[in-house]
């Protein structure tokens, strides 16, 4: 009987921090100045400074740790979602969760100097509007047990539609078009990354993860339907309740310093679970560990792809699961017709 | 003492009153069978029974105590229920849904310990599906999908076991076997309440029969008493002759309606 044991659970996590070594490591290394390993270890851990030490320190490290930490937020919120919906297809952009925290975020870079918000005020906002459309969804759909799959693509795919014009009317209202910034908001991108932004987004993940890996077991038992894990003692009202403000406050905190990444939650766990199995006490960490490497390489790549131009790391992911989530969705009807 | 006491239960779902004074006893070690038409409240007596859905009027007893004085783990650890239908969206293997039946014995943290494996490993030897264990449940068909949530249930090592239909997508082999698994689990002192459309074979396996008419139990008793043509024209509507296998098994044959057939 093949089972998740301690030893399997810690071989596989070792294996994927090694992962995201490679990948912080990679990341650190390339870029437009060529520096060699030995500039960039220097830096890093020497008393260098000068101009290497810069890029390293102020360009390319705030940048890497930003990744790790928005792809491991998405790729952990994706988990949540597809667990408590118990529906495979679930993802922070696919749902318009993505969609309402930027629409929550820009509504405060747009209007809040009116009312004297700042930049501060742009994560908060950019969680309520997460929660606000957790809540809609749920509105829409009557409870999460009964979301369909046709529901829950056609609600995120109208909100998605509303919230990217009204971002883009928000922005043209308020002059905000020229600086381009509104285009980056919308397919989301790392170039203006910055150390603060990271403690945001590292505190809201190390939450959701403390919330959600002791209930890690609950959400196993959630997969064979609410009420069958409600008769196997799992209090799953609270549990729904508690996994999704979390999940909320981690798209909201990745969102706000990042826009619209879509896709890593999709396709994260949906690797992982072909992998190494769908048992979420290994999944979550996985998703964490799998989800950072993700969006540092994906990052790195956008950074470099074009000689001397950005790419939006959004385009990178979108790219890759754009096709992705199209071939689960035909699996997922194949799976639902032979039945 | 009863392990399962429906006392005058009545319940209203949407307007409907659907259960109007329930008042059944299921004894320990007794197999029951509780039959009667679609839509009549059999599924809804079973989520009252596990709490998932609360009386309007009426109590449930579970060896003497108050439904409401069990906390949810701990009715976990005492009544056990295969559901109707169970869909799962994640490729858990055989092995990995039954393992989920230990759930209330576990801690919060940690994984399950060697017994926990055994009984697992046990439960699905007895239900034969042992060579399904690494098995995707989203590859083994219906059936064997059922019987793993049967194993599942087994796991969880209840007392009480509810039961709802539980041989629906099986074949005829399979069917006894599960019927006479339910059979020898009650021989262990545990109680099972089977709902079933299954007048044959599962009314012969069981101790009595119980029909749910109209919002209430129109006769529970041996099926002997309980599947003759008066009482099952009550609970079914129809017009139905008893046959007698050799060895005394009741077939039930629906008479059709007059200027019906062929």
């Amino acid at each position: 009987m093949r089972v998740l044991t301690r030893r399997r659970m810690t071989a596989v996590l070792l294996g994927l921090g090694a992962l995201l070594a490679l990948a912080v490591a990679l990341g650190l290394l390339v870029g437009p100045s060529a520096l060699s390993a030995g500039e960039v270890w220097s830096a890093l851990f020497g008393e260098a400074d000068g101009a290497a030490a810069d890029i390293v320190l102020r360009v390319r490290l705030p940048r890497v740790v930003l990744a790790a930490l928005v792809g491991a937020s998405l790729a952990v919120a994706g988990t949540l979602f597809q667990a408590l919906l118990r529906n495979p297809l679930a993802d922070p952009y696919i749902l318009g969760v993505s969609g309402g925290a930027a629409l929550g975020g820009i509504s405060v870079l747009a209007l809040g100097g009116a009312v004297g918000l700042g930049y501060s005020a742009v994560p908060p906002a950019a969680f309520a509007g997460a929660i606000v459309t957790i809540l809609l969804l749920f509105a829409v759909s009557g409870g999460a047990g009964r979301l369909s799959p046709t529901t829950l693509l056609l609600t995120g795919v109208v909100f998605n539609a509303f919230a990217s014009a009204s971002i883009v009317f928000l922005a043209s209202v308020a002059g905000l078009v020229e600086g381009a910034g509104i285009f980056l908001w919308l397919i989301g991108n790392l170039s203006d990354a910055r150390f603060e932004m990271a403690g945001w987004v590292a505190a809201f993940l190390a939450l959701g993860l403390v919330c959600a890996l002791p209930l890690a077991r609950g959400l196993n038992l959630l997969a064979l339907g609410e009420e069958p894990a409600a008769q196997l003692g799992i209090d799953v009202e609270w549990v729904k309740r508690i996994l999704l403000a979390a999940t909320s406050l981690m798209v909201g905190a990745a969102v706000s310093v990042s826009g619209l990444i879509g896709f890593v939650g999709l396709i994260i766990p949906h690797l992982l679970r072909l992998v190494f199995g769908p048992d979420h006490r290994l999944l979550l960490p996985a998703a964490a560990l799998g989800g950072a490497a993700f969006l540092v390489l994906c990052d790195t790549v956008a950074r470099t792809l074009l000689d001397g131009r950005e790419l939006p790391v959004g385009a990178i992911t979108a790219v890759a699961g754009g096709p992705l989530f199209l071939i689960l969705l035909r699996r997922h009807h194949a799976r639902a017709l032979a039945r | 003492m009863s392990a399962l006491h429906f006392d005058s239960v009545a319940v209203d779902l949407a307007g409907n009153e659907v259960l109007r004074g329930v008042d059944l006893e299921l004894g320990e070690g007794e197999v029951m069978v509780l039959a009667g038409r679609n839509g009549v409240g059999k599924t809804t007596l079973l989520r009252i029974a596990t709490r998932m859905l609360t009386p309007d009027a009426g109590e449930v007893r579970v060896h003497g105590q108050s439904l409401a004085d069990h906390g949810r783990r701990e009715l976990a650890r005492i009544m056990a229920l295969v559901p109707q239908e169970t869909s799962v969206p994640f490729p858990f293997s055989v092995a990995e849904v039954v393992l989920m039946g230990r759930a209330p014995h576990l801690g919060l943290l940690g994984f399950e310990s060697k017994r926990d494996l055994d009984v697992a490993q046990r439960a699905m030897e007895r239900l034969g599906i042992e060579h399904l264990a690494n098995r995707s449940i989203l590859e083994v068909s219906g059936g064997e999908r059922q019987l793993a949530m049967v194993a599942r249930a087994l796991a969880q090592e209840a007392q009480i076991l509810l039961l709802d239909e539980p041989t629906a997508h099986l074949d005829v082999s399979r069917r006894l076997e599960v019927l006479l698994l339910v059979r020898e689990l009650a021989r262990e002192g545990r109680s099972a309440l089977v709902v079933s459309h299954d007048l044959g074979l599962a009314a012969r396996e069981c101790d009595r029969v119980a029909l749910l008419a109209e919002g209430r139990i129109l006769a529970a008793g041996p099926p002997a008493e309980t599947l003759e043509p008066d009482l099952l024209r009550r609970a079914f509507g129809v017009e139905a002759e008893i046959l007698r296998a050799s060895d005394g098994t009741a077939v039930v044959v629906p008479r059709r309606p007059p200027g019906t057939g062929p």
